[in-house]
């Protein structure tokens, strides 16, 4: 655990201090920050779950970890102050991450089924094949893929004896992690509150994004019982007052981790758009109060929802290996030893040397939504050194980028101006010009990285009246970086055609096979 | 088991006799004390140079250790791997100073910039990543100075230049404000290099408490210093936590 005091000098001394604390339940770690008044961090206290990979393309976490994990760094980021100068706590959380629990005991139904986890693309596959796309999109703005809540409730009914029925007699509850950690923040078995947001309930496609209650049709067409399901809430509204581990503090926010960037980001307006460039990166722009049907391959998601305020929705592109790809650079192929290397070694030389890498390892996200793909190297000659590589895989995530924001341009009816930016690959200033070079828009990174818990906080404090209004978030915002673009028009245009030329070559790779499912 | 190869031996005794000597050898010197030939004198010490073990003074063409050699043992920090470690302590400086930070690493006689957050005005900034300070003219570089990051005897040689009337141009000045700074803990630039800024510094260390760079704020120097020039206490000791916790990260134990 870290810790910065605030400095004496801005802060009146006579004043106890008051903060809002983020818990970000993320895919690797949960985090608990304390922000305070002016956005800034105040105390991290961090814990890292276990993966379990117990069959090819399976990805668990166990629940009873996680929520153990928050009972152990909720005490840590406190660091000495009390509940009671704690105004709010807000949650982000990993989305579509799915777990099923005992109403009664607490017990979890087995380990919950992160989002990564593809064993549901046989049945996916077979669904697909009878219902077709419209069906889905028309309900819940979203194709049916893997990635989603719903396919995975029903393959726990398939496969685990006797859950269907449980479910169906209400011993049973579902949730994605916020759900499942609000219902242990406030009493679990005894009295415990049983809710989702909207932006978490966008994702589990179950809900119809324009009523943004469950949709009766797609309920059924999952055999998913509504008894099961939590309640539908705002994304920023006071849920509850937490139990015995913050005794007294309201519960006044909850968005999926995406979304939550988009708040921390203060993309309040439409046509506003971050990036969080991670392991993937996802590309969110705010659409306002109307629901935009993607026609070149974007998500519709609910961006956030203040209160009794109308939705505010989102188009969203995740990019499925961006920063994993450096990884692999330094992991499997052991060219570099730390991941801020690749800049090092990339700035060895001056471009590509005409070398592309499409890392298509599982298939290709947004745009392009290929399962069929697989990752290309393109433009090998005896010229090429690692040096030229390591270009190849920075520009690729400035690439992806690029191909995502092309789609946002021709659905919205914004187009982009700004980028602003967040997570760790911000801190490649090679890469992050590259992506202003690109787009052909500035690059801006805010001073406070943590978005997504900063977000979280915003909107929990929102709720509470720990902040007035959206325009008091704004000016918490501050610039911290801004890269401008500087390429000539002509070359960008060449290297773009030849980017794209490369996609093509990773394009149906895979040939198709009939599966049997296991 | 094979013998000793005999040019290693030599190497090793011409490093414990430039290590055990405070000033500078010529070649005469180096083979007269080892009895060697000139010639193969000079052959080992052109490789130990070629290694980074040994450093020739151009003006006087003597030899002294390396800088390499301090690093020996200790991971090379790679400047892009400081930024990433160093990058949500550089924000919250920035944020709690109301300054821009800068994080410095020497670079052949220089400060590279190798980190940069700008002041959180909103204001219009240029990103100055990879540009380049003088060493005895910024808090940064006589931080870096001073805690021996970089040699100092090379940079007397080539000429302190003078901005203006504040900066430090002679070597006795120098002299001085480094030994302060190492009595201190920081290093403060008072319209050194430019007038009407002025910039607060302290060094960055990685393990074994050596210093890896140097990370710092500046500004107006009304808004750094009182009136009476001095750098405000409580912006130092800002600076001092920063550079604590960007330490700790990097491995530094003891601060």
């Amino acid at each position: 655990m870290t810790s910065m005091p605030s400095s004496p000098a801005s802060e009146g001394l006579l004043m106890v201090e008051r903060y809002v604390m983020s818990i970000d339940q993320g895919t690797t770690s949960t985090r608990c920050i304390l922000f305070d008044h002016r956005g800034r961090l105040v105390s991290v206290a961090q814990r890292e779950h276990q993966h379990h990979f117990p069959r090819p393309g399976w990805v668990e976490h166990d629940a009873v970890e996680i929520w153990r994990n928050l009972q152990r760094i909720v005490p840590q980021a406190m660091d000495g102050a009390e509940a009671d100068q704690v105004a709010a706590i807000g949650i982000a959380n990993q989305r579509e991450t799915t777990v099923l629990w005992d109403r009664t005991t607490g017990a979890p139904v087995g380990k919950a089924i992160s989002w990564q986890d593809t064993r549901t693309d046989s049945l996916v596959e077979d669904l697909r094949r009878t219902t077709g796309d419209d069906f889905f999109l028309d309900r819940c703005s979203l194709p049916l893929a893997t990635y989603f809540s719903a396919p995975r409730i029903r393959w726990l009914f398939d496969h685990v004896e006797g859950l269907h029925e449980r479910a169906e007699r209400g011993e049973v509850l579902f949730g994605t992690m916020e759900t499942w950690l609000i219902w242990n923040l406030t009493g679990g078995p005894t009295g415990g509150l049983h809710i989702t947001d909207v932006t978490n309930a966008s994702r589990t496609m179950l809900m119809n994004t324009r009523t943004l209650t469950w949709d009766e049709d797609l309920l059924a067409y999952f055999g998913v019982p509504r008894s099961m399901l939590p309640e539908i809430r705002s994304s920023a509204e006071s849920y509850a007052v937490a139990g015995s581990l913050l005794p007294g503090v309201r519960i006044g926010a909850a968005l999926g981790d995406q979304q939550a960037a988009l708040f921390g980001q203060t993309c309040f307006a439409p046509g506003e758009a971050k990036c969080t460039y991670g392991t993937g990166s996802f590309l969110l722009i705010n659409t306002g109060t109307q629901v935009i049907r993607s026609r070149h391959g974007l998500l519709t998601t609910v961006g956030y929802k203040i209160k009794d305020e109308p939705a505010v929705y989102a188009l969203e592109g995740p990019i499925a290996v961006t920063g994993s790809l450096v990884q692999w650079f330094r992991d499997s192929l052991g060219l570099i030893s730390s991941a801020p290397e690749i800049e090092t070694l990339a700035r060895t030389v001056d471009d590509n040397g005409g070398c592309y890498i499409v890392p298509a390892f599982s298939g290709l996200y947004a745009p392009h939504w290929r399962s069929d793909a697989r990752g290309v190297i393109v433009g090998l000659t005896s010229y090429i050194t690692k040096g030229h590589l390591a270009r190849a895989v920075l520009e690729a995530t400035g690439w992806q980028t690029r191909e995502v924001v092309d789609a946002m341009n021709a659905d919205s009816p914004h187009s982009l101006k700004e980028l602003k930016v967040d997570g760790g690959m911000t801190a490649n200033n090679l890469l992050m010009q590259f992506v202003a070079e690109v787009l052909d828009v500035p690059v801006v990174r805010p001073m406070v990285a943590e978005t997504v818990s900063l977000g979280a906080a915003y909107a929990a404090g929102l709720a509470v009246g720990y902040w007035p209004d959206l325009e008091g978030l704004r000016r918490n915002w501050h610039r911290a970086a801004q890269w401008l673009p500087d390429m000539d028009p002509e070359r960008r245009e060449s290297e773009y055609d030849n980017w794209q030329r490369a996609v093509e070559r990773a394009l149906g790779w895979i040939k198709p096979a009939k599966r049997s499912l296991s | 088991m094979p013998g000793a190869v005999q040019s290693i031996e030599r190497a090793a005794a011409i490093l414990r006799l430039l290590a055990s000597g405070h000033r500078r050898l010529g070649l005469g010197e180096v083979a007269a004390s080892l009895g060697l030939a000139k010639g193969t004198a000079h052959g080992i010490l052109r490789t130990l140079q070629h290694v980074d073990f040994v450093e020739q003074d151009q003006a006087t063409g003597k030899y002294q250790l390396g800088a390499a050699l301090l690093h020996l043992g200790t991971s090379y920090l790679d400047v892009n791997e400081l930024r990433s470690r160093s990058i949500n302590w550089a924000d919250a400086l920035a944020a709690r100073s109301g300054e821009a930070v800068r994080i410095g690493t020497p670079l052949e006689g220089q400060v590279l910039v190798v980190h940069h957050v700008f002041r959180p005005d909103d204001t219009l900034q240029t990103l100055d990543v990879g540009s380049l300070l003088p060493l005895h003219a910024s808090a940064l570089g006589k931080v870096l100075l001073a805690y021996g990051a970089t040699p100092v005897a090379p940079l007397v040689e080539a000429g302190l230049e003078a901005y203006n009337r504040h900066t430090l141009a002679t070597p006795e000045d120098l002299d001085r404000a480094l030994t302060e700074i190492r009595e201190v803990g920081w290093a403060a630039e008072v319209q050194e290099m430019i007038i009407g800024e002025a910039g607060i510094a302290v060094p960055i260390r990685g393990q074994g408490g050596l210093v890896v760079g140097a990370i710092g704020v500046s500004g107006a120097v009304e808004r750094i210093c009182d009136t009476r020039g001095r750098p405000h206490p409580n912006l130092v000791a800002l600076v001092r936590d920063a550079a604590r916790a960007v330490s700790r990260d990097l491995g530094a134990a003891r601060w």
